[in-house]
């Protein structure tokens, strides 16, 4: 059980952990030409370290949040800054997205007709990192999440935990500061959900990175530093 | 040219030699086109070709027999010396057969000038009438003379008859139409090709997008692909185009029309070609693939 609502609304939500990667100011988003808001001026910190879940039902905004965060949709209105970039512009948002965020969404989107250690490579091939390092940093993420011996079977041929480890590994690969999960354990049986969680939960504490994680799931949220619950377009925490 | 024309041009004394041909086109059973030639005896073809049957001198001799190039001999009719040939209305004996280092003629039949005039009704008269000047540097001036001579009637270097010979005109325009027709199709082939594929595949690009890949190589993935397509259709095209070239010079109904002449050039040129038609047809999926907006592509099911 979660405790009880912080009805507060527009909350700038932070503690002391680190330093703040995250800044989101008065955002808004609508879709279908403003009929349809998703974020009515939304406003978030998040600090170095944290894991702050994004808990709400489906269709609150949680993923529309996220995907404002990484840059792959653009606000209306309101200001944001992650890693210290503003991910409405094109150079910042590549940056970002190379160096400094790693997303995990629900479906895990690998790529079918690749190999587990394939699609892991996939950002380091975006950046030209050097092959060694890569394949070093293959080896040592892939031990951490348990797959090295699935290295290299392809992606149809393993099951959905390990998908989603893979999917996790990946968003890794370029040891970011970030990590934007969107419903990692939505698509798991409820003991796969666990064990990915606690693994993204381990591997936060080691990398030392901040995650979101967008969940409906209470049991997720409440394991998490902080929960911000996502409600009619606005957040408040809980 | 008619007779008169020829024995005046005969006569100039700047010619060497001067060797009057009649072209005609005729049917034959199961071969509806048949090239005749009617030459005279002394035509330096009959001299120059090596004589598989029969012998040059009886050329002209008779007025039933017709000589065979090799090529058609041994693919077009399959007979020899001494067998009976029915061409036209007509039924000729076959009186030596001979190898010819033109392709086009040796796939044909040879008669008699006179011969010819009668069988095809051009009384007196010649298709083409090959010239030999005794200064080949007054070529030009001869022409200019000829053409001012016998309005009508040009004159043409070696050369320039193959490229103006209206038949020839006529291969070489459609075969250009044919090679553009074939340039823009395989253009909007790899066009459809690749944009189909970028559609099939637009989550995945959407996935690169995110995890770091810039516009730029997301359209070099695409151009990369499609250069890919091109490689594979130019092996494929050679392989495919060398062996209907074999069958096409084997094949007896085509009467040696057909020789494959392919140089490095040629070939260089066929690369190139196919590289920057894939190239031309990958510019618009690789323009969509790159602006791609993953949030959007995502969604797509």
């Amino acid at each position: 059980m979660l405790p009880a609502f912080n009805r507060r609304r527009h909350c700038v939500i932070n503690n002391q952990r680190g330093k703040i990667i995250v800044k989101v100011r008065k955002v808004t988003k609508s879709y279908d030409r403003g009929k349809i808001a998703v974020l009515r001026g939304v406003s978030l910190e998040v600090r170095a370290g944290e894991i702050v879940s994004l808990w709400g039902a489906s269709g609150s905004g949680k993923s529309t949040l996220l995907h404002l965060l990484g840059g792959l949709d653009l606000p209306d209105a309101g200001e944001m800054e992650v890693c210290g970039l503003n991910p409405c512009g094109e150079r910042d948002r590549l940056i970002l997205r190379r160096q400094h965020l790693g997303y995990v969404f629900q479906l895990h989107n690998l790529i079918p007709d690749l190999t587990v250690e394939e699609n892991v490579r996939i950002p380091a091939l975006a950046v030209g990192r050097d092959a060694d390092e890569t394949q070093k940093r293959v080896r040592q993420l892939a031990a951490d999440l348990g797959i090295s011996h699935r290295l290299h079977h392809r992606i149809q041929d393993i099951s959905g935990g390990g998908r989603q480890r893979t999917a996790i590994c990946r968003a890794l690969m370029n040891a970011p500061r970030l990590l934007l999960a969107d419903e990692p354990t939505g698509s798991l049986d409820e003991n796969t959900g666990d064990t990915v969680f606690a693994l993204l939960q381990g591997l936060a504490e080691r990398e030392k990175i901040a995650v979101i994680l967008a969940t409906h799931e209470g049991r997720f949220a409440e394991q998490c530093h902080r929960i911000v619950r996502v409600r009619n377009g606005q957040l408040s925490e809980v | 040219m008619t007779i008169e024309q020829l024995d005046a041009v005969r006569s100039r004394p700047e010619v060497a030699e001067a060797h009057p041909m009649l072209f005609g086109i005729v049917s034959a059973p199961n071969h509806p086109m048949v090239t005749c030639f009617g030459i005279e005896a002394s035509d330096p073809r009959l001299a120059r070709g090596e004589w598989l049957s029969g012998r040059r001198e009886a050329f002209g001799s008779t007025d039933d027999e017709v000589f065979l190039g090799a090529r058609a001999a041994e693919f077009f009719w399959g007979v020899g010396w001494g067998d009976e040939l029915a061409v036209g209305r007509a039924t000729f004996r076959v009186g030596g057969v001979f190898r010819n280092e033109n392709g086009f003629e040796d796939g044909g039949l040879f008669m008699p000038l006179s011969m010819a005039q009668d069988f095809f009704g051009r009384e007196a008269v010649s298709s083409v009438v090959a010239v030999k000047l005794r200064d080949e540097s007054r070529g030009e001036v001869f022409k200019a003379e000829i053409e001012v001579a016998y309005p009508g009637i040009i004159a043409l270097e070696n050369h320039e008859f193959s490229q103006n010979y209206n038949s020839f005109k006529i291969l070489t325009f459609t075969a250009w139409a044919v090679g553009i027709c074939a340039f823009c199709l395989g253009g909007l082939g790899v066009a459809n090709t690749m944009l189909l594929s970028v559609f099939a595949r637009i989550r995945e690009i959407a996935v690169l997008r995110v995890c770091g890949f810039s516009e730029r190589q997301v359209g070099a993935l695409i151009f990369g692909e499609a250069t890919i397509i091109a490689a594979l259709g130019v092996v494929m095209g050679f392989g495919i185009g060398f062996t209907v070239l074999a069958v096409m010079e084997a094949t007896p109904q085509f009467q040696g029309y057909v020789q494959a002449n392919i140089t490095v050039p040629v070939l260089g040129g066929i690369v190139v070609t196919a590289i920057f038609t894939a190239m031309l047809g990958a510019i618009y999926p690789a323009r969509y693939a790159s602006r791609i907006q993953p949030a959007e592509a995502l969604r797509y099911k």
